[in-house]
């Protein structure tokens, strides 16, 4: 008898706590999702911009959820609406959209941006950010954390080795023959990362020689163009050759570490390391544009806003909101001033805050004026699997087991076969 | 009415493995005749042919090299390790305590936390293996860049993490072993290499199969380093299955495929069971 008594009474206030719940929030509650794959306190800066966007909206809630790299971000967001407690808007690869578009997750900007306004603010954005993130003839993406790669340098050395320090190479001549000058023992003469996203650093020396590796419509590779091959032999030709790299794979997460402490005179990097390598570096380094073959290139990266297609119109507008703010020209230049990304418009680079700090750190502008040279990552239907078929090309090349050629015409054949049914 | 009372014992039990052990597999043996479906295009029948494309695909085939080299590499130099450090510190020994917690210690470490120390550990340039090898006078090695030396790392480090834990039920099964056999074998004039041999490494049997089992399954199941340090590559060379199947399924996409993989691990894991069960039990001796 005093066991029912007792559930009766627990059962009420369940009832009762729920029932209040629900009236009390009148809010909109918002779960973002967002990777980081570069070094730094982050999720600081995420959280103190979610704050002051809370402090603005008082009945908008956000919960800023951190979620490893992207691939996890990505898995994690499918794998919470698939169990159907959405997110309802993610910070995710800019090249995950095919992959999106077929598990339908995603709605387009194009089509919740019904206003002027609205509108102006799709076109705001630098045009080499948007081109990863559009396609259908809709925009799916709007850029957040975005970047290039970088050549980091180390301008002591390059004193030491009667090279001038303000002048870095130009070009894939230079680059090799100033290598030389700085290889010794105990130091390399530059460094580029094969492991992570050795297609990201690919793409690069692709463009560099005039070539793309896929279409704009992500159904079609071009891995076993002359010119794609021509990149990957010189890209082993660094270490197999001309020595001025380790042979083997480099590894991506003890890149950083390898320059700050004096192992490599250059390395290629992504911009987003900026503010971590001018933090910690002990010593005077230089951000340079990749060097140029045919002409200068580099790909675009980072990460791109996404809203899911689980969502409510309330949380659509909110989600338009936050993504409005954390993309706004002052906090765009936040974000670039604390991580090194790429202020994602032309207004953020007007804004005073990002002018000072240019002025007092000129290296901040070396991304933002590379990206008219810069080309959309690697992206197409398929794209995990096309991506790791290039990455195992790539390092089987590094690594000595199959000639370049070989391997990107075996990974053209294996990715024309998985996007046959895509034509 | 007992059947009844018995049967509702069970049920909580029950309807948990059902739920999580059960249930899966048959659903993920059922997924693998099907093709992957998305939103877009939905899903077909197709029998097997999801099993003959595995079957060409090289990298299933090198990752199932790879996990069975793997296997063979870790689970006996975990179980001899493991033998000779319990060994070690069951015996009178100052800082006994201390000793046996440094060998537990690795255990404690979560396997994320483990790779990311040992990725600066076998870094080139940077890292403390290769600063010692530096200092003792040779050229630095990649570890984990090479293809012929990443597995081999990878081992290292998994047998470095896991021999801890299996020193403790060695630990526990020494000292459970009657003193008299010892004595009697001292009487006799046995060496300490006999008294080994006879006594304590037959004594130690089922520990030694019980551990025997757990690094066999350990082999299959770990492959958070994978994540931290090598991602499978360079080009497959560190691939494990079970890290494949989650590329397949997270990376990819594809469910489908990713469900064949998994019932070929399970019948895997399956036939290495019987076999530890049905040949090795024969020769255990249990009091």
């Amino acid at each position: 008898m005093v066991k029912k008594m007792k559930i009766a009474v627990l059962s009420c206030l369940v009832a009762g706590g729920i029932l209040s719940s629900a009236v009390a929030s009148q809010k909109t509650e918002l779960t973002m999702y967002y990777p980081v794959a570069v070094g730094g306190p982050l999720t600081k800066i995420v959280d103190g911009l979610v704050a002051d966007f809370e402090k603005v909206n008082p009945n908008i809630d956000v919960k800023a959820i951190y979620a490893g790299n992207y691939n996890d971000a990505r898995i994690k967001s499918l794998a919470a609406i698939k169990a159907g407690e959405s997110a309802q808007l993610a910070v995710m690869f800019s090249i995950d959209v095919y992959d999106l578009i077929e598990q339908d997750a995603i709605i387009p900007f194009s089509d919740i941006a019904n206003t002027q306004e609205d509108k102006k603010w799709l076109n705001s954005f630098y045009p080499a950010l948007m081109e990863n993130g559009t396609t259908l003839g809709k925009i799916w993406g709007v850029p957040f954390q975005r970047s290039t790669i970088v050549m980091y340098y180390n301008k002591e050395m390059f004193k030491e080795a009667g090279l001038n320090p303000e002048q870095p190479p130009k070009n894939w001549d230079e680059l090799v023959n100033m290598g030389k000058k700085l290889t010794k023992k105990g130091q390399w003469g530059t460094m580029i990362p094969s492991t992570g996203y050795p297609y990201w650093m690919f793409g690069a020396l692709a463009k560099q020689n005039g070539a793309t590796l896929m279409d704009s419509d992500g159904k079609k590779t071009f891995f076993d163009n002359k010119k794609v091959i021509e990149a990957l032999e010189y890209w082993k030709d660094l270490s197999a050759k001309y020595h001025i790299m380790p042979e083997g794979t480099i590894e991506w997460g003890t890149l950083r570490k390898n320059f700050l402490e004096g192992k490599t005179a250059m390395m290629w990097h992504s911009t987003g390391n900026l503010t971590t390598v001018k933090k910690n570096a002990k010593f005077d380094f230089g951000v340079a544009m990749l060097p140029a073959k045919e002409m200068r290139g580099t790909p675009t990266g980072g990460g791109n806003f996404y809203i899911f297609k689980k969502t409510t119109e309330a949380e659509r507008k909110a989600s338009m909101k936050l993504i409005k703010f954390m993309t706004s020209p002052e906090n765009s230049a936040k974000w670039s001033i604390g991580t090194g990304y790429i202020g994602v418009s032309e207004d953020a680079y007007k804004t005073q805050a990002l002018q000072e700090y240019i002025k007092s750190f000129p290296e901040a502008q070396v991304a933002k004026d590379q990206l008219k040279f810069a080309t959309a990552e690697l992206s197409t239907y398929q794209t995990g699997r096309i991506r790791k078929l290039l990455d195992d090309a790539i390092q089987a090349a590094l690594i000595g087991k199959k000639s370049p050629e070989a391997a990107l015409r075996d990974a053209q054949e294996k990715a024309e076969k998985l996007l046959r049914a895509y034509q | 009415m007992k059947h009844l009372y018995g049967w509702l014992l069970l049920m909580p039990a029950f309807t948990l493995l059902v739920m999580f052990t059960h249930y899966p597999a048959i659903a993920t043996l059922l997924d693998s005749f099907y093709t992957n479906g998305t939103v877009i295009r939905p899903k077909l029948f197709v029998g097997f042919d999801n099993y003959s494309f595995m079957l060409d695909d090289e990298v299933f085939i090198t990752t199932l090299k790879n996990t069975m080299y793997f296997a063979l590499g870790t689970v006996p130099l975990a179980i001899i390790l493991s033998l000779i450090m319990a060994l070690f510190v069951n015996q009178k020994i100052r800082g006994k305590g201390i000793v046996r917690l440094a060998y537990f210690t690795p255990t404690i470490l979560p396997m994320v936390a483990v790779a990311n120390i040992w990725m600066f550990f076998y870094a080139p340039q940077i890292g403390l293996v290769n600063k010692v090898i530096e200092f003792l006078g040779f050229t630095s090695i990649n570890w984990l860049g090479n293809s012929n030396t990443v597995l081999e790392a990878l081992m290292v480090m998994t047998i470095w993490k896991e021999a801890g834990f299996f020193m403790i039920f060695y630990l526990a099964a020494l000292q459970s072993l009657p003193k008299e056999l010892y004595e009697a074998a001292k009487i006799e004039g046995a060496s300490s290499w006999k008294c080994f041999w006879q006594i304590t490494f037959p004594l130690v049997m089922p520990t030694t199969f019980f551990i025997m089992i757990n690094a066999m399954l350990n082999a299959f199941k770990l492959v958070d380093h994978l994540f931290i340090l090598t991602k499978g590559g360079p080009d497959n060379a560190s691939n494990l299955l079970l890290y494949y199947i989650y590329e397949t399924a997270f990376s990819f996409f594809d469910y489908a495929y990713a469900a064949t993989l998994t019932v070929v691990l399970l019948l895997i894991l399956i036939l290495v069971s019987l076999l530890q069960f049905s040949v090795l039990e024969k020769r255990i001796h249990y009091k």
